[in-house]
């Protein structure tokens, strides 16, 4: 009956992305029987309108896109000049960015959100700030960021790391400070040292919890890390997108939206897998 | 007196209350002797403050007043030498039902090799006859098989003193008897000095050497220590075959029904008065009443 459901599931998805590309291919498919009304107009020159690879809308056909993409992943880590390397290479600057970024988030928040939650006085005291700072989009620190730090690919990690710490702290914190009663008195009545409670007794109990905040993190990493990388330029995913834009390949910029996609959905998936390890049954 | 294993003296528990100044007086004066390889059982009403009792002697609260001494020493926080059973078994659910046993054994004896601890371990679940869920987690077993675990894991880091706060009250009837059987079996074999809540007078004289009986709060007291004087082995199926079985019964009985109420009102009175709370309870065999002491003078002193 599962695997019936499966099975049923999968046919629906395959049929709602040939719906899909089939109303896409026939939006964007050349108009062959409305004329030309006179001259373009002056956006649709700038769009390309005028020039004979575009379709009517200048938005590229599904089959454009593929063969597109089918090129760019044939080889996907040539690099011809700093504006001009493969998807693989971008990736892989993306990735590091938010990788490093999360890291360094990880070996803060972590720790920190440990003390907070096991300390009534210290959660009181620094709840304030973390709710202020919290809801602050991490773009806005960008400024201050390339100031003091005077490296863009440092401020994008910094930019990275700020808005990975909250989820992971505050995840972290509150994990730690609902561990129950029954379980930190077995560890109180077997005379366990505080070390060995917080690592023998606290940590396992928090380790979903805390996995879930760096899940939360890892995805809002990598929804910042596209915007941070248009700003300072250069590298990554971001910053190929913008490039794309400004070569009016709209080809290239869908396949990329695609590989973002793919990437965060696979990041998400591995902290998953992570979290199955993890977790118990109570 | 002679000094007993664990004495517990003039133990009183007073809590501030919301809407008032004064404070609420759960229980006191109490002053209970267990003595070395005793099967203690408590029962009262809810509320009396049974499990700060336990709590108490946990090391996991700490009194208002008065003080309790095991083995010449005050209790004065958790330890290794309180082995406790909680109601809700309180096992760590991302271990199996042998790695928690482990987890105490290691706490017990840090010196020992792990082949040595999960030897130990193994020989308790043994024991509980959980020979066949050792490498289950809590999850997957039965409500029944996690509060053997629980003995399991008590029994093992061998303490001087075993608490028990209502360990079989989640589990069915059918249950229950099994696992109190094994609990006799267990403690047979290695004669633990046991203190334990219940509500189930049946459990108490099946399992206990004397059950102390609490009056209701507040200003509850210990105010019976009623002798179980039935020979062991005892057995569940034969258990009320034994003469001394209905008096015992009926004792009890009377005394949650109706005693309880009476001298809690009795002892509410002397607190107005601002009498000395501190008593020992009386000791009562309902099997051979003529034993039994008279009424203390507080009881029945007039008014």
């Amino acid at each position: 009956m599962l695997s019936n459901l499966n099975l049923r599931a999968t046919v629906l998805s395959l049929v709602m992305l040939v719906v899909f590309l089939g109303v896409w291919q026939l939006a964007t498919a050349p108009e062959v029987l409305a004329p030309q009304q006179g001259e373009p107009s002056e956006y649709e020159q700038l769009m390309g309108g005028g020039s004979d690879r575009s379709s009517s809308s200048g938005i590229p056909a599904p089959t454009q896109v593929f063969s597109h993409a089918f090129g760019e992943l044939s080889n996907p880590f040539y690099d011809a000049g700093p504006n001009d390397k493969g998807i693989g290479i971008q990736l892989a600057y993306s990735i590091y960015r938010v990788l490093l970024g999360f890291a360094l988030a990880a070996l803060i928040a972590i720790p920190l959100g440990f003390v907070i939650g096991m300390s009534p006085l210290l959660n009181k005291a620094f709840d304030p700030y973390i709710q202020i700072l919290k809801p602050i989009s991490p773009l806005a620190w960008m400024p201050l960021a390339l100031f003091v730090i005077r490296d863009s690919n440092m401020s994008a990690i910094f930019v990275i790391f700020i808005c990975s710490i909250w989820p992971m702290l505050v995840n972290t914190a509150y994990g730690v400070a609902s561990v129950r009663n029954d379980w930190l008195n077995v560890a109180k009545t077997h005379q366990l040292s505080n070390l060995r409670t917080a690592f023998t007794v606290i940590l396992p109990a928090a380790a979903p919890t805390i996995l879930t905040g760096m899940r939360i993190s890892i995805g809002i990493a990598w929804l910042v890390i596209v915007a941070a990388e248009m700003l300072v330029g250069g590298t990554g995913i971001g910053y190929y997108i913008w490039n794309e834009w400004n070569n009016l390949d709209l080809a290239s910029v869908i396949f990329a939206i695609i590989m973002i996609g793919i990437i965060g959905f696979l990041l998400d998936a591995s902290l998953a897998q992570a979290t199955k390890f993890v977790r118990y049954a109570d | 007196m002679s000094k007993g294993f664990l004495e517990i003296e003039n133990l009183s528990q007073r809590f501030p209350q919301p809407d008032s100044s004064d404070l609420m007086t759960v229980f006191e004066g109490v002053d209970v002797t267990i003595n070395k390889g005793e099967f203690v059982c408590l029962i009262g009403h809810s509320g009396c403050g049974k499990s700060t009792i336990l709590n108490v002697l946990a090391g996991l609260a700490t009194p208002t007043d008065g003080n309790v001494i095991m083995d010449n020493k005050e209790i004065t926080g958790p330890s290794l030498d309180q082995g406790v059973i909680f109601q809700n078994h309180s096992l760590l659910p991302w271990l199996s039902a042998r790695d928690n046993v482990m987890f105490a054994v290691r706490a017990r004896w840090p010196d020992w090799s792990k082949a040595k601890r999960r030897e130990h371990a193994e020989r308790y679940l043994h024991m509980v006859g959980l020979d066949h869920a050792m490498d289950r987690k809590p999850a997957q077993l039965s409500g029944g098989m996690r509060q053997r675990v629980g003995i399991a894991r008590a029994f093992a880091i061998e303490p001087k003193l075993l608490l028990m706060d209502e360990p079989f009250g989640a589990l069915d009837a059918l249950t229950r008897g099994v696992i109190q059987e094994e609990l006799l079996k267990i403690w047979s074999e290695t004669h633990q000095t046991v203190f334990m809540i219940t509500h189930d007078v049946d459990e108490a004289i099946l399992l206990a050497d004397r059950v102390l009986l609490m009056t209701n709060g507040p200003h509850a007291q210990v105010a019976e220590s009623v002798t179980i004087d039935i020979p062991r082995p005892r057995e569940r199926a034969s258990l009320h075959q034994q003469d001394a079985y209905y008096p015992i019964r009926n004792h009890l009985v009377d005394f949650l029904v109706n005693g309880a109420k009476e001298m809690s009102a009795k002892a509410q009175a002397a607190a107005a008065r601002g009498d000395n709370p501190r008593h020992s309870p009386r000791i009562v065999n309902p099997a051979r009443p003529e034993t039994n002491p008279e009424p203390g003078p507080r009881m029945v002193r007039a008014v």
